[in-house]
């Protein structure tokens, strides 16, 4: 598929493509996602300028570490790896992927707080906000990005305007509009995965602008394709999946850990909120604990749940059980990759969930939820309702105790994950840029 | 000119509940569904078959004939589910042109792990036909058809058969056909007889397959086509899943009525004849001997045993299940004896099957879990809670003899292995179990009684 697009196209292509992160400054798998598939479509010969918010630094973004200014180091950084096609500008901007504006506003007192070396109250410190350069409500900020984005348009030349996620859809739109461009939007997640059923509407209402205002929007699994029909009232006829790939890691061996594996490790590697299911994961670990010595259970990842899921654990009696190693990255990851016998992903709702594919690259058996997108393109993995942690902890328990299940999972996961590649994902975007670009 | 010879294997197998490492009692079957699945399967599919195999028995006087294998796992839910589809095997023996064939009782794997346990259950097995039908069957098939040398040796030396059934495997043939009767090697007495696998599947696989450029498949050119056999063999072994008609062909494809006016094709040439195993057997000599050193089966084009011993899970869930024989059958206990034979259904295995799992490929027949994973957990969980229970106090056990619910009792210390032996004291009891049951089917003998049973 990619070869035939190769030969076809000559690759010619320009695409404007409005994100909000990029390795190795991550919080979730948008980042990842961003960067296998602008990598797959500069094999194609595709040319993308890929616009970033600039992070600012803040204890209060729950998720990542996030640099400033160096955000623009990290952007070279990648480019001078192998990505040459693919252009970054980035845009001052306290805009995260999983934000609410809760946290924003926690943010803008933070910043406030280190420019007037004060250490007061948030009550006080806001009364500041006005006086900065930085919105003081996240809307607005969604639009001020939206604005320098559409300056940033001018000086460049492109075919298609290709938007992730809501917070630049309003930039997407409103360049699209100006240049008279097709605009796809590409939806990684929806309010509905990341609140539930207690939407906040100024964010849905942004997403279906975007949604309708698109001239084709790419869902990532038909899980998300579902809701973006069902829950936003696009029709049918206008959305196209396209699954992720996973990146092959050329793995070079780490130095030993010094891991005593004497004890399992089970692992949770995500964000810790509401969408992750956490508390699942926890309350099925005191139910393997209840039946099983030798088992640790590893939380990767920090969220605005991390302490309640701490003090859960402590509640549950298995404190001791049960480890919180706050936001990894790079090594680190592939450290706890290593270790773990078994990866569990009992999300509430997950569009698609990168992270089953990177556990079984590296030769982790995984369960995932079956509310995720993932578990539609994986059939060499455990699948539970993520409520059911009776069966959670069942299955946990399984892989544990009986290793042939692990082989088997493993063996035949390996290969499948293999066969999910981010040159598939950037050929199909690439046929509908072509699609959209015949209609008009 | 050839004989025809039809054969169907009639089997369900019972399935387990979900079972959680949590769980923690011997209740490991599904008798709801279990139930609810025999009931739907007599009356949709048994009883209209073995109804049209009656009529068409009764219209051409004895000139058409078939034989059945029955498990005894499908027997014992027949018995407790489903008791008129026993009625009509009745009928169907008392027409004298019904053969039952021997297999395991329960439908294992036994034959490639323990020699002791697959000749207990092929004894058993005999047994419970004897004493339901009055039959002693002659020829054996095992379970999935799987053979090789050393089967049909153990076969011969149990003294009580005179041919062994398998598949007509192109592999161990070459370029011989297997529509002849064959010997197996190393035995001296004991006759082969093959599955015509190509004609077999046309009726099986390929009779409703919209892309088959011979659909339709008229009676006209079957009967063509059993005809070209002509000159080159004596006999077609049509050896087909009872299900075919009306389960895997529906009704609808005109299954039903291929059945029923085939006879009349085929005995439209006067040297025609439908025959059964036993008359096969007893109507041709060997014309050469067949060597199978290798086990085979009639599963998928591989025709080998990847479909239940495949991959780490299915070897491992086996292995495991026949380590405990020692400890199981030293309980003395019958229904744990009886519960860990009922896990040795080659269903269980084939369950965990991941050959076509990753192509959407649902294989082939009903599964009832979502993954071989999933099957693979809900076996070992329960096997988990077997091997608790025979290192259980004694105290415990003595009041569970009372209850076994298998059909006949355990012969494992009074059976002298390799020897078929005629029932006693224990094969009374198989009888008991069952005479209220035939006071019953007597009444249901007339097949449209049965009929207007069903609907209520």
């Amino acid at each position: 598929m990619a070869d035939n697009y190769n030969k076809s196209r000559g690759g010619n292509l320009k695409v404007f493509m409005l994100g909000w992160e990029f390795p190795p400054f991550i919080s979730g798998g948008l980042g990842t996602a961003c960067y296998g598939l602008t990598k797959a479509m500069e094999q194609l010969g595709i040319k993308v300028t890929f616009v970033l918010p600039k992070m600012v630094e803040s204890k209060y973004t729950t998720h990542v570490k996030l640099l400033t200014p160096s955000s623009q180091k990290a952007t070279s950084v990648a480019k001078s790896e192998e990505i040459k096609n693919v252009k970054f500008r980035t845009i001052d901007s306290l805009l995260q992927p999983y934000s609410s504006p809760d946290v924003y506003r926690q943010q803008i007192e933070e910043i406030l707080q280190k420019k007037h070396g004060k250490h007061g109250s948030v009550t006080a410190a806001s009364q500041f906000i006005g006086g900065i350069d930085y919105s003081s409500n996240m809307y607005a900020e969604v639009h001020r990005y939206a604005t320098i984005a559409t300056e940033l348009a001018k000086d460049e030349e492109f075919d298609i305007v290709h938007a992730h996620d809501w917070m630049t859809y309003p930039a997407a739109v409103a360049v699209a509009a100006m240049s008279g461009k097709p605009l796809i939007i590409h939806v990684h997640s929806t309010e509905f995965d990341r609140s539930g059923e207690h939407v906040n509407q100024m964010i849905y209402d942004i997403e279906r602008m975007g949604m309708e205002q698109a001239n084709k929007v790419i869902a990532v699994s038909n899980y998300t394709r579902k809701i973006i029909t069902n829950r936003y009232g696009i029709n049918g006829e206008k959305v196209e999946v396209v699954y992720n790939g996973v990146e092959q890691n050329s793995r070079a061996a780490l130095a030993d850990t010094h891991i005593d594996k004497n004890e399992k490790v089970v692992l949770f590697l995500g964000r810790i909120t509401m969408q992750k299911g956490p508390e699942y994961f926890l309350a099925a670990a005191k139910k393997v604990i209840e039946v099983m010595d030798n088992v640790k259970f590893v939380v990767a990842g920090s969220g605005d749940l991390m302490h309640h899921s701490i003090e859960m654990a402590a509640g549950l009696g298995i404190g001791h059980k049960v480890l919180f190693t706050g936001f990894l990255r790079g090594d680190d990851v592939q450290k706890i990759y290593e270790m773990a016998d078994l990866y569990v992903m009992p999300s509430v709702s997950e569009p698609f969930g990168i992270a089953p594919l990177e556990a079984l690259g590296y030769d982790v058996p995984v369960i995932i939820s079956k509310q995720s997108g993932v578990s539609e393109v994986l059939k060499h993995a455990l699948k539970v309702d993520f409520w059911d942690v009776n069966e959670i902890a069942n299955k946990i328990i399984a892989v544990l105790k009986y290793p042939p299940l692990g082989v088997t999972l493993r063996s035949h996961g390996n290969f499948e994950v293999r066969k999910l590649r981010w040159n598939d994902a950037a050929a199909k975007c690439a046929k509908i840029y072509e699609e959209m670009l015949v209609a008009i | 000119m050839p004989s025809v010879c039809f054969y169907f294997q009639v089997h369900q197998p019972l399935q387990l509940r979900h079972y959680t490492a949590f769980d923690n009692n011997d209740r490991y079957f599904d008798d709801y569904k279990n139930a609810s699945i025999c009931r739907n399967i007599a009356n949709k599919y048994y009883l209209p078959a073995n109804r049209l195999l009656l009529e068409i028995i009764r219209k051409y006087k004895g000139r058409f004939k078939v034989a059945y294998s029955l498990t005894g796992v499908l027997l014992e839910q027949l018995h407790d589910y489903s008791p008129e589809v026993i009625s009509t095997f009745d009928a169907l023996v008392e027409t004298g042109c019904v053969e039952f064939l021997a297999e395991t009782y329960y439908h294992s794997l036994s034959f490639l792990y323990s020699r002791d346990e697959f000749i207990e259950q092929v004894n058993k097995h005999i047994e419970t036909i004897n004493h339901l039908f009055g039959q002693k069957p002659r020829v054996f098939r095992n379970t999935e058809l799987i053979y090789n040398n050393n089967l049909a040796e153990l076969i011969e030396s149990m003294g009580c058969f005179d041919a062994i059934i398998t598949e007509g495997a192109d592999h161990i043939l070459g370029s011989r056909s297997p529509d002849f009767v064959y010997r197996p090697k190393g035995c001296d007495k004991l006759k082969l007889l093959l599955k015509n696998h190509s004609l077999s599947d046309d009726v099986a696989f390929r009779f409703s397959n919209r892309v088959w450029p011979e659909r339709p498949l008229t009676i006209e050119k079957f009967a063509r086509w059993l005809g070209n056999i002509n000159g080159n063999g004596n006999v077609v072994n049509l050896f087909l899943y009872f299900e075919t008609l009306g389960e895997h062909q529906w009704a609808d494809t005109g299954i039903f009525n291929f059945m029923r006016h085939l006879p009349e094709a085929v005995l439209r040439h006067p040297n025609n004849d439908f025959r059964t195993p036993s008359e096969v057997v007893q109507s041709f000599e060997p014309i050469d001997t067949v060597d199978v050193p290798n086990v085979i089966s009639w599963s998928d084009t591989e025709r080998d045993l990847s479909s239940w011993l495949g991959n780490p899970m299915q070897s491992n869930a086996i292995h495991e299940l026949y380590r405990l024989e020692g400890k199981i059958k030293k309980t003395g206990d019958e229904k744990i004896i009886a519960d860990w034979r009922k896990l040795q259904a080659s269903d269980h295995f084939y369950y965990m099957c991941t050959k076509y799992f990753a192509d959407g490929d649902v294989h082939k027949y009903f599964n009832p879990y979502d993954s071989p994973y999933d099957s693979y957990i809900n076996f070992m969980n329960v096997l988990g809670n077997l091997q608790n229970r025979c290192v259980r106090p004694a105290l415990l056990d003595a009041n569970r003899v009372t209850d076994g619910a298998s059909i006949s009792k355990d012969h494992t210390t009074e059976r002298q292995l390799g020897v078929c032996v005629s029932p006693h004291k224990n094969g009374k009891e198989v009888n008991a179990s069952f005479k209220r049951q035939r006071k019953m089917r007597t009444r249901l003998i007339n097949p449209s009684r049965v009929g207007s049973r069903n609907r209520r």
